[in-house]
């Protein structure tokens, strides 16, 4: 029998980077809110300081900080023809837990979305006709425009002191910045990272073979800062322990570093942990949200009404929050009826290798997550796709972020998978080998869907997310076609000198679950503007339940080129400020359906 | 940097400098070591002697020594992954373990009910008894060449070892064998940080700043550890760093980095 709380005028579920964020602009405008968070309190102090940080098998191969699979995972199978079967532990992707969410651990890779990407059906209809879109690709327009977002990103980007050279302000031109960006009203908080070795080879090779390369923005910041809310950054390091890991410098964007404690001082926000919102409650019309059901840490069950609900989690569990406590419809794939679960999308990442001979001094541990130098000459519709057959593109840079021994120790292809040459071949290329990252976008297509398993369970006994996923053939060309060119800059950095080589695999089906790719898991609670083929409006209101508010890459009508923290970070803001300045004045749907 | 950092730093830099670039057991190991066969064994608390004789033989088979750097004996990697399986990633830690259990396809991943510790004790049952029946007798006394022959056949899903699919069982056992060769020396393996130094990681440093600009920088400095933080030391910038002709000096006294650890 759950224990009926007092009435708070907001809930949080998830007090990660969007939970932070909308926390704060809430309880600024005057609602007393409270934040449900599954994991642990975590601050810098105590809880990221080294040594015991810089812990490769405890936070990297064990998973220190993500999600706890043996309570909580997710089922997968490639088609609806298979049988889903647990992912036994994360590989493929790794969400996070706790206080701050996965911006505690991830790498700071910081873009904004390019207009082409937030109108992709319209822009590709009208550039190319309905024939480069396969009889299954189901991309969509956002229902909202970069101009739309473009206020929003500057609030982020200043929020995190995003280091970074703009390529366009204003519309005029800047040298060195991505010439592809749209338009932006200012600067970068902070100016680029320094440039590792690798990254200087590679831009150099682009530039020879006419790209553009430009620093990639990052949330690892180049010089202390302070941000609009008073918080101090400092310098990144370099240390070579940021993705996967927590920064132990106040040097990494982090709902720690930016906003939190902010919010914890204010009387009006209480933060909740480890409770485990087990569904948003109902009214008997369905039409209004009451509240959340919870359990805390000792077991205990609680009804927290609310009059507001601010859905922030990881992107999957976004969705199957909606899908437990049966807001919107679920996405059918054979009638293509219902809409949440549906557009599923991933990011499509390959990469190339290149060998150096041993003069050239890598230093691959001498990396922050997101240092590095990228061109987007691919990325969008930068490029014209008329003749290539696919939609959709990627960024190709030297970004790596790290040196870690357990997980890099590259050898050469033809290399014997273990004993004496395997060793040798370990000693002799570790320091001198640079990594390439393609970094490909995920079209939407009628079959990849996300629903309620039939079977598998959590630690709670509610059932599982379902996860049915390949990489669409459109992706596959994609990723083909821009993997090679990633080759040919890998070949130009190497030049014609005697002991270097290449090596390049382009993504390839079926999608496995056992290979870290990414955690870049979007979709199944869309936005549009069209009630029928989305969950949330361009406010990220539901369209079902208008005092529910989903927000997340869940919201993303397919995936992009670029890492997507920038976007969600955007439109995190934008429907804060939706809510302030329009919803609390006159709760209600926002857009008539 | 204080006096007493300065002393602790040079004295750990000529210890490990002096060392050897194939490591033997150092005094201290041995005294806690028992012996078997003529070599120094650690105090195992999840492998039996059969297990661990199994172990040490194929570990020291998938990275054997030379002079490029220490094989995974040298590096106490069977400690290592004996200290894992006896403890909480042996037993299951973060592993979805409810039924129905059922075999899927390769791209969905691990489904069996084993944990960790229960799958290495029952593929190492049918694996004495696999190389028995074909050899008569143990692995450990076949003649390297042989190991080899049946290790690539473990790996390739060839050998009957009971409910353990040989290439599952392969792949876990290399997979913790590179953990403990290349993880910290807190874990029991990576003894010395050897494997560091072959490959030239430093380990545990948190700060490049000075360094990361300085292109193509030749820099080479004695790996820390988790362990050595009482000393410290983690703070410290890099030092001792070398640049080739044409590059600018990396010349940089270390400074403290981080108040905590000021003394």
């Amino acid at each position: 029998m759950a224990t009926r709380l007092p009435e708070v005028d907001a809930v949080l579920l998830g007090v990660g980077l969007v939970g932070t964020m909308l926390g704060r602009e809430l309880t600024r405008a005057g609602l007393k809110v409270v934040g449900l968070e599954r994991g642990d309190p975590r601050s810098t102090v105590p809880d990221f300081q080294s040594p015991q940080m810089h812990d490769e098998l405890r936070y990297s191969i064990h998973q220190g900080l993500m999600q706890d699979s043996a309570r909580e995972t997710v089922t997968f199978r490639n088609r609806d023809s298979e049988t889903a079967l647990p992912v036994r532990r994360f590989a493929s992707f790794l969400p996070g837990t706790g206080v701050g969410g996965a911006a505690v651990h991830w790498n700071g890779q910081t873009y904004r979305f390019q207009d082409s990407d937030f109108r992709m059906r319209s822009r590709v209809l009208e550039r190319y006709g309905a024939k480069i879109m396969g009889e299954d690709l189901r991309v969509q327009d956002w229902g909202v425009t970069a101009a739309d977002l473009e206020p929003h990103y500057d609030r982020f980007e200043y929020l995190l002191g995003t280091s970074g050279r703009a390529g366009n302000i204003g519309g005029a031109k800047q040298p060195g910045g991505n010439p592809f960006e749209d338009s932006r009203s200012r600067d970068y908080p902070t100016p680029p990272m320094k440039e590792p070795y690798g990254s200087a080879l590679f831009r150099r090779a682009a530039e020879s073979l006419g790209y553009h390369p430009f620093p990639q923005p990052s949330s690892n910041l180049s010089q202390p800062y302070t941000n609009p809310e008073g918080m101090e950054l400092k310098t990144c390091m370099f240390c070579g322990f940021c993705e996967r890991f927590a920064c132990e410098h106040y040097a990494k964007s982090s709902p720690q570093t930016i906003l939190l404690p902010k919010l914890l001082g204010d009387k009006r926000f209480t933060l909740r942990t480890r409770c485990q919102v087990l569904r948003i409650n109902l009214d008997s019309g369905r039409k209004q949200a009451t509240g959340v059901t919870y359990v805390d840490g000792a077991g205990r069950e609680f009804e927290q009404p609310a009059r507001l609900v601010i859905v922030g989690m990881f992107a999957l569990n976004n969705v199957r929050m909606l899908l437990l406590s049966g807001i919107g419809i679920a996405y059918d794939p054979q009638t293509e009826k219902g809409v949440v679960g549906r557009n599923y999308a991933y990011q499509t990442v390959s990469g190339a290798q290149v060998f150096f001979d041993e003069s050239v001094n890598i230093n691959p541990y001498m990396r922050s997550g997101a240092s590095g130098t990228v061109i987007a000459d691919f990325v969008s519709d930068n490029f014209d796709h008329g003749p290539l057959g696919f939609v959709g593109g990627a960024f190709i840079g030297e970004a790596m972020s790290h040196g870690r021994p357990i997980e890099f120790h590259p050898v050469p292809p033809g290399t014997p998978p273990w004993g004496l040459e395997w060793k040798r071949a370990v000693a002799r290329h570790y320091n001198h080998t640079s990594s390439l990252t393609v970094h490909g976008s995920s079209a939407a297509v009628r079959q990849n869907h996300l629903d309620l398993d039939p079977t598998y369970k959590d630690a709670w006994g509610l059932p599982l997310l379902r996860m049915t996923f390949d990489f669409p053939d459109n992706d596959v060309r994609m990723s083909a076609y821009l993997t090679q060119k990633a080759q040919d800059i890998a070949r130009a950095m190497i030049g014609g000198t005697a002991g270097r080589q290449v090596a390049a695999a382009p993504r390839k089906g079926p999608y496995t679950i056992t290979q870290y790719q990414t955690t870049h898991n979007t979709g199944g609670t869309i936005m549009g503007a069209d009630r029928s083929s989305s969950v949330v409006n361009p406010y990220l209101q539901s369209w079902d339940v208008h005092n529910v508010f989903v927000i997340g890459a869940s919201n993303f009508p397919q995936n992009a080129s670029y890492n997507p923290t920038g976007t969600v970070g955007a439109l995190a803001y934008r429907a804060a400020e939706a809510i302030v300045q329009r919803y609390l004045k006159s709760p209600g749907p926002l857009v008539q359906a | 940097m204080d006096n007493v950092s300065r002393r602790d730093f040079l004295k750990l830099g000529a210890a490990t400098a002096a060392l050897p670039a194939g490591l033997t057991a150092n005094a201290a190991a041995a005294a806690t070591a028992k012996t078997t066969g003529g070599k120094s064994s650690p105090t195992y608390m999840f492998f039996n002697s059969a297990e661990a004789a199994f172990i040490e033989a194929a570990t020291e088979r998938l990275i054997p020594p030379d002079a490029t750097g220490p094989s995974a004996r040298q590096s106490e990697v069977p400690r290592f992954i004996d200290r894992q399986l006896s403890g909480a990633w042996g037993t299951g830690e973060r592993l979805y373990r409810s039924g129905p259990w059922r075999e899927g396809s390769v791209s969905q991943g691990y489904q069996l009910p084993f944990t960790p510790a229960e799958l290495f004790r029952s593929a190492l049952h049918g694996i004495t008894a696999d190389v028995q029946n074909e050899h008569q007798r143990d692995f450990a006394q076949l003649a390297p060449d042989v190991q080899d022959a049946y290790l690539k056949e473990l790996e390739a899903g060839k050998r009957t070892i009971g409910d353990v699919p040989s290439q599952l069982f392969f792949q876990s056992l290399w997979e913790m064998t590179i953990e403990g060769y290349f993880g910290d020396p807190v874990y029991g393996g990576n003894k010395d940080m050897a494997a560091w130094s072959m490959v030239g990681f430093p380990g545990a440093y948190a700060d490049y700043y000075d360094l990361v600009d300085q292109h193509n920088l030749v820099y080479r400095r004695a790996p820390i550890s988790l362990g050595q933080d009482g000393r410290g030391m983690i703070h410290l910038r890099p030092v001792n760093a070398t640049t080739p002709p044409g590059n600018a000096a990396a010349g940089h006294s270390g400074t403290a980095h981080g108040a905590k650890n000021k003394k």
